[in-house]
């Protein structure tokens, strides 16, 4: 028992209960005036237990505990930073209160708007996925033309150049006019922005092929058809997923940009609403929804990578 | 030696030249009047510049001659196809692809790979490459890269195989190995063979006969038949005879510097 124990899998727990204790025991600041509600509490007995729990079953499981320990002094840090903005919200309120709620209030949001919150999120996330499929759809066939045929890139390439650089966002009030509803305007906003760097990275990836396959290939006996998609597009997969992950960031600026400024439902609307209402908590609440969210997407996108090129492991590192 | 009789090669008045950056014109191969028999394993030796790649990039049908054709069992050779299988120096593996997979290739894109499925574990076999099925290219030594690129090939059952300098990136060790691999699988299988290459031991030691080309102009100065028996001893007193006479060719034609290279 002695070898399996670690005693960094305790600092997040102690880390919490000393969150626990500040918010019991300091009394709020008495310039605060709002209704008192217990989440924060709840959150912080949440953690404790969480946390134990995971220590626990840690003794057991070498892997888990090596894992945890070793985040051990983030997670610590992190609660770390709740308690102190606690501290400086409701019990001290160093920090303007309008512009900076205490932890209460944001979690207060999430208890009383999730289901309003969860259908904004699912309707941004409608919105991005379609003009992300038809952007990285469009900007792979465009990328593929352009770096496979010498007309193709004769034509197209010069717009591209043109076209390309010009902010997605910048498009805005032409878009709004431009389609019916303020959701296709979006979408096509979006399609944009990913369009271009999937499809310049596409083709500067096809035309990069070592020209070694491609005979190789047609001494096997490929056709023209199959060295496009049997050779040049596995081989400039790399350059393609690059593409795509410039093209996400760029999907997520245009997302929130069009929210704010035309379609009238959404996170990124939420967003804005909330802060012209003054409602702080809820602009926070909902840029916490947009952080996980982007950020698990982002997540994704690196495993569907990391399982596409994992070929590439132990030939180029990223 | 099993003799199969397909894979007879033709030459016809085959002449290419290239026009470089700067805007002249590189007669990279002329006078090509010449005959390969069904099964025959042919080395073309010579310094750069003789035009031996061009040769065998005309036989893969990579590029077309000026004038003159090429035929294979009489049929002009138009462009690269299946049954002129092409091994380079660099293996050129596809990266993305499992060693079992790029094996593969040539029957998947053909359409065949559903019914001759054993011919891919046969060739990976014959290679000697079980158990690495599975891999990926980066993860196989240079000998190993090489054999997995002649089962590709093969796989296609070519009627003629195209080395281009195919040991030229082993070291000394691993390329008398896979020489004698290459001599039991032509014996084997009987394909057609036309090699390039930059070693005169290797030609002697491989081939039936030895086209030796030379620069400028660039053509097949002699054609020298292989009259020792198999398999070949690199010592004995035939093969020294042959090799000094190559050389000797060879000296003849281009200056002392660029042979230095080749003893």
């Amino acid at each position: 028992m002695q070898k399996s124990f670690d005693y960094r899998t305790l600092i997040p727990t102690l880390s919490a209960v000393a969150a626990l204790l500040v918010h019991l025991l300091v009394p709020n600041s008495p310039k605060y005036t709002q209704k008192q509600v217990p989440y924060f509490t709840i959150t912080l007995i949440i953690i404790i237990a969480v946390t134990l729990i995971i220590a626990f079953v840690s003794l057991f499981n070498e892997g888990l505990r090596k894992k945890y320990a070793f985040k051990s002094w983030f997670i610590a840090t992190f609660i770390l930073f709740l308690n102190l903005l606690n501290l400086a919200t409701l019990k001290l309120m160093i920090l303007q209160s309008i512009y900076f709620p205490s932890p209460d209030r944001i979690l207060k949001v999430y208890v009383e708007e999730w289901p309003f919150l969860l259908k904004c999120l699912g309707y941004s996330l409608r919105l991005l996925a379609t003009g992300y499929l038809i952007g990285a759809v469009l900007g792979i066939s465009t990328g593929i033309m352009v770096g496979w045929s010498k007309k193709w890139s004769y034509w197209v390439n010069p717009l591209i150049k043109l076209v390309g650089p010009i902010p997605s966002t910048a498009w805005v009030p032409i878009a709004l006019v431009t389609f019916p509803t303020s959701f296709q305007a979006s979408v096509f906003l979006i399609a944009l922005a990913v369009w271009f760097p999937t499809t310049v990275l596409t083709s500067s990836g096809i035309s990069n092929v070592q020209n070694a396959y491609f005979e190789v290939s047609s001494t096997l006996g490929a056709r023209t058809i199959q060295k496009i998609f049997k050779v040049a597009l596995p081989a400039a997969m790399p350059s393609i997923f690059i593409g795509i992950f410039n093209g996400t960031s760029a999907s997520f600026i245009t997302l929130m940009t069009a929210e704010m400024l035309g379609v009238k439902f959404g996170i990124g609307w939420y967003i804005n609403w909330q802060r012209e209402m003054l409602s702080y908590a809820n602009v926070y609440a909902g840029l916490i929804v947009i952080a996980l969210t982007f950020s698990l997407i982002i997540t994704l996108m690196f495993r569907i990578r990391d399982r596409v090129l994992g070929w590439q492991k132990g030939v180029i590192k990223w | 030696m099993v003799t199969q009789k397909t894979g007879f090669i033709q030459a016809q008045g085959v002449r290419k030249s290239f026009v470089q950056p700067d805007g002249q014109t590189v007669v990279a191969l002329q006078d090509v009047q010449t005959e390969i028999q069904p099964g025959e394993f042919i080395s073309l030796i010579g310094p750069s510049g003789c035009g031996k790649s061009t040769f065998l990039r005309l036989v893969a049908g990579l590029i077309k001659p000026d004038e003159g054709s090429f035929t294979l069992d009489g049929v002009p050779i138009s462009g690269a196809g299946y049954e002129r299988g092409l091994v380079f120096q660099d293996p050129t593996l596809f990266p993305w692809l499992t060693i079992y997979e790029n094996v593969a290739f040539g029957l998947k894109i053909r359409g065949l790979y559903k019914e001759k499925k054993d011919d891919v574990k046969e060739f990976i076999k014959l290679v000697g490459l079980e158990g690495f099925e599975k891999a990926y290219p980066h993860q196989l030594s240079g000998g190993m890269a090489q054999r997995a690129a002649l089962a590709r090939a093969l796989v296609n059952h070519p009627k003629v195989l195209l080395l281009d300098e195919p040991f030229g990136a082993l070291d000394a060790f691993t390329r008398m190995n896979m020489q004698d691999e290459l001599i039991k699988i032509w014996q084997e299988r009987g394909t057609t063979t036309i090699m390039v290459t930059h070693d005169v031991d290797e030609a002697i030691y491989l081939s039936d006969k030895i086209f030796v080309m030379t620069p400028r102009p660039a053509k097949i100065e002699s054609i020298i038949k292989v009259e020792i028996g198999r398999p070949r001893e690199r010592d004995l007193p035939d093969f020294l005879k042959l090799r000094a006479k190559i050389l000797q060719i060879l000296n003849f034609a281009g200056k002392r510097e660029d042979i230095q290279y080749y003893l």
